[in-house]
C-alpha cells in the first residue's frame, strides 16, 4: 500500500505523522519511508538513516550543434518554456527554463539538437533500523521540484507499505508526491488557516481520486472550523493529536514523537488499521 | 519602494501571521500574498475584492478520440507520462506539445488552461493582491510574478513607500518567482532542527540570487539551546537575527478572531513584532541608499 501524508499548510505536522508511522509499523510490515518534500526534506533529521546510495537527477537540456543548425528557428518557435532562441546566427539556451520534454530535439528538421544532462537535483537511499529510507533533494537555485519527485517515486516498492512525506501546498510538487497513492492522510491543525488549506488540499486529491483521511495536530486551541467542516464533508477525522508543548520540545530536538512518547504507538497501530480497512474497502467495491 | 518578502523554507513557521502584523504597523505600502495555492493572509486582513481577473497560463493537451489512430507516437515521446490509453491526462500534461507537433493525423489540440484567479482588494490597513491557483494547476511561479506586478503598479500609481510579501515555504518556483528582485527578505524560522535545516536552504536560495536576508526566530523560547544555535550560524553568515518572538498562544487566538496580532494583544508577542519591523524599516532604508 501506497500512503500519502499531505496538508496544504505547511508546518503543521506532516512530518511528524509520517517518521512516527513508519516506526510504529516496522516490526509488523516492511515499510519503505520516501521524503518527497525535496525542497525542504526533514524525514533524515528524525530517522537519522544511515546512506548507502546516491543518484543524480538530471533533465536532459538541447545542446545545439552550431555546425548542423541553419538558424530555420523551428526549436525556439516550438519551446513552450522560451528555452530556446534564435537569434540571426546565434542559438541560446536557456537550461534553467527547460522542462526536458525534448521537443526541440526530436523536431529539429537538421538533426542539430542533441540532449545533455543537467543535474537539478539528488536521490538519496538508505535505511534507519528496518525502516528503508529514499530522500531527494532538490539543488538550491532551482526551481522545479517535480523531476526530483518523479525520480524518488521510482524507488517506491518491494515494501508492504509505503509511506510518502510530501511537500506543503497544492500545486504541481504535492501533486506529483501524492499521484498514484491508495490513501492520502492530511494533516492539518484546528485553525482558520489550517481549516483553508485542508479544504484546498481535499479538492485536490478529490481530483486525483485519492481517498483521504484527517488528522488533526495540535487540539485544545484554535476552533472547531475543521471538525465541522469534516463531518459535512463526510470525511473521517482518523487521529488527533493534542497541543502538548512537551510534543513540540521533542520535536525540536528531531525526537520522533513514538520514540519520546512510547505509548503513541497504539494511535499509529489503529491509525493504519483503519486506513487499511478503508483501502480493502474500496478495492472490493471496485472489484465488484 | 521597497519591497520586503517573508519566507521560511519550512512551512508554519509563522510567515502569514508576521505579515498580518506588519500590515498594521507599516504605513503606505501595498500587500501582496505570494503564497498562491495555499493563500492565507486574506483570514487575517479581511479583504473586500474590488478586481478578479482570470489566470490564463499554459497549454494542454487534448486528443480527440474520434481522429486518433491509436498508433502510440504520442504516448511514447511523452517524458511526462501524461498520456495513457491515447488520452491525455491534464494533471500530468505540463503542455510540452511535442504531441500535438508529432501526431500524424492532427488528432491532438493544445487548448488554453484556466490556472486560477488573481484579486486586487481594499482592506481596512491599504491594498491587497492576492491570487487563487486552481486545482492541480502549473504555473504557480508565474501567477506569484502577476501578483507582484500588480502590487508594485499600485505602488507606484498610489506612491506607495512599502510592498510587503507574504512568502510561499519551500526553495522551489514560486518562491524564486517571490524573491527575486525584491530589496529583502525576511526568513522566520523556529527553534526546531528542522526550522533550522531548513533555515539554512532559505538563506541559500537569498544568496544565489544576491538578496540581503535577515532572520527573526519565533517561538524561541520553545527551544533556547536552538535558538542559540540559529543566532551562531547566523553570525556566522553575517546575517542580523532582528528579532525573538516567544511562545504564545494569543497568537493563534487571535488567528481566531481573524485579526493581526498586534491589533488583538499588546503584550509580549506584539511588542516583539513592533520591534521586529522598526529594524527592518532601518534596514530597507540602508539597503535602498546601499
Amino acid at each position: 500500500m501506497i500512503l500519502s501524508v499531505a496538508s496544504g499548510k505547511g508546518g503543521t505536522g506532516k512530518t511528524l505523522v509520517a517518521t512516527s508511522l513508519a516506526l510504529s509499523l516496522k516490526d509488523s510490515h516492511k515499510v519503505m519511508l520516501l521524503d518527497c518534500d525535496v525542497e525542504e526534506p526533514n524525514c533524515h533529521v528524525f530517522l537519522k538513516p544511515s546512506l548507502t546510495g546516491r543518484e543524480p537527477v538530471n533533465i536532459l537540456v538541447p545542446k545545439v550543434a552550431e555546425d548542423k543548425c541553419n538558424y530555420c528557428g523551428k526549436c525556439a518557435q516550438i519551446c513552450a518554456y522560451h528555452a530556446i532562441a534564435v537569434l540571426g546566427n546565434h542559438v541560446l539556451t536557456f537550461p534553467q527554463l527547460c522542462h526536458g520534454c525534448g521537443a526541440c530535439s526530436y523536431l529539429c528538421p537538421e538533426k542539430a539538437i542533441t540532449e545533455e544532462p543537467r543535474e537539478t537535483g539528488v536521490v538519496e537511499w538508505g535505511h534507519s533500523d528496518e525502516v528503508s529510507f529514499v530522500q531527494g533533494t532538490l539543488n538550491v537555485g532551482e526551481a522545479m521540484a517535480p523531476p526530483v519527485i518523479r525520480k524518488l517515486k521510482e524507488r517506491g516498492n518491494n515494501s508492504d507499505v509505503v509511506i510518502r512525506d510530501t511537500p506543503p501546498g497544492t500545486s504541481c510538487p504535492m501533486v506529483e508526491a501524492v499521484k498514484g497513492s491508495d490513501f492520502c492522510l492530511l494533516v492539518t491543525e484546528p485553525t482558520p488557516f489550517g481549516l483553508n488549506d485542508l479544504v484546498l488540499a481535499v479538492d485536490t486529491v478529490r481530483e486525483l481520486a485519492i481517498p483521504c483521511g484527517v488528522i488533526i495536530n495540535r487540539t485544545g486551541i484554535g476552533d472547531a472550523g475543521v471538525e465541522e467542516y469534516c463531518r459535512k464533508e463526510g470525511i473521517p477525522v482518523l487521529l488527533t493529536i493534542p497541543l502538548d508543548t512537551e510534543i513540540a520540545r521533542q520535536y525540536s530536538r528531531g525526537i520522533t514523537l513514538v520514540e519520546g512518547m512510547p505509548q503513541w504507538q497504539d494511535g499509529f497501530h489503529r491509525l493504519f488499521e483503519s486506513i487499511q480497512e478503508r483501502v480493502d474497502e474500496r478495492a472490493c467495491r471496485s472489484e465488484r | 519602494m521597497k519591497e520586503l518578502v517573508v519566507l521560511s523554507g519550512k512551512g508554519g513557521t509563522g510567515k502569514t501571521s508576521i505579515v498580518g502584523s506588519l500590515a498594521v504597523l507599516a504605513e503606505r505600502k501595498v500587500l501582496a500574498d505570494c503564497d498562491v495555492d495555499a493563500a492565507d493572509l486574506h483570514l487575517l486582513l479581511n479583504p473586500s475584492v474590488k478586481e478578479q481577473t482570470e489566470f490564463w497560463s499554459g497549454q494542454t493537451a487534448h486528443i480527440d478520440r474520434d481522429r486518433c489512430i491509436e498508433c502510440g507516437l504520442c504516448q511514447d515521446l511523452c517524458r511526462f507520462d501524461a498520456i495513457k490509453d491515447y488520452t491525455a491526462d491534464p494533471i500530468s500534461c505540463e503542455g510540452c506539445g511535442l504531441c500535438y507537433q508529432v501526431c500524424p493525423v492532427e488528432a491532438i489540440t493544445m487548448e488554453e488552461s484556466l490556472s486560477g484567479h488573481w484579486f486586487i482588494s481594499e482592506t481596512k490597513y491599504g491594498p491587497l493582491v492576492h491570487a487563487r491557483l486552481g486545482i492541480a494547476q502549473e504555473n504557480s511561479g508565474k501567477l506569484v510574478a502577476q501578483v507582484r506586478q500588480q502590487a508594485k503598479q499600485i505602488a507606484e500609481e498610489k506612491n506607495l513607500e512599502y510592498i510587503i510579501s507574504d512568502g510561499p515555504p519551500g526553495i522551489g518556483c514560486p518562491v524564486i518567482s517571490s524573491l527575486s528582485g525584491a530589496k529583502l527578505a525576511l526568513l522566520v524560522t523556529e527553534p526546531t532542527l528542522s526550522g533550522i535545516h531548513d533555515l539554512e536552504r532559505a538563506f541559500g536560495i537569498c544568496r544565489h540570487f544576491g538578496i540581503p536576508a535577515v532572520v527573526c526566530i519565533n517561538k524561541y523560547d520553545l527551544n533556547e539551546y536552538n535558538s542559540r544555535q540559529i543566532e551562531s550560524y547566523c553570525a556566522q553568515q553575517g546575517i542580523s537575527v532582528t528579532s525573538k518572538i516567544p511562545f504564545d498562544n494569543v497568537v493563534t487566538e487571535a488567528l481566531v478572531h481573524g485579526v493581526p496580532v498586534v491589533e488583538y494583544s499588546t503584550g509580549g508577542v506584539s511588542q516583539e513584532i513592533e520591534r521586529l519591523w522598526h529594524d527592518i524599516s532601518r534596514t530597507l532604508e540602508h539597503e535602498e541608499k546601499g
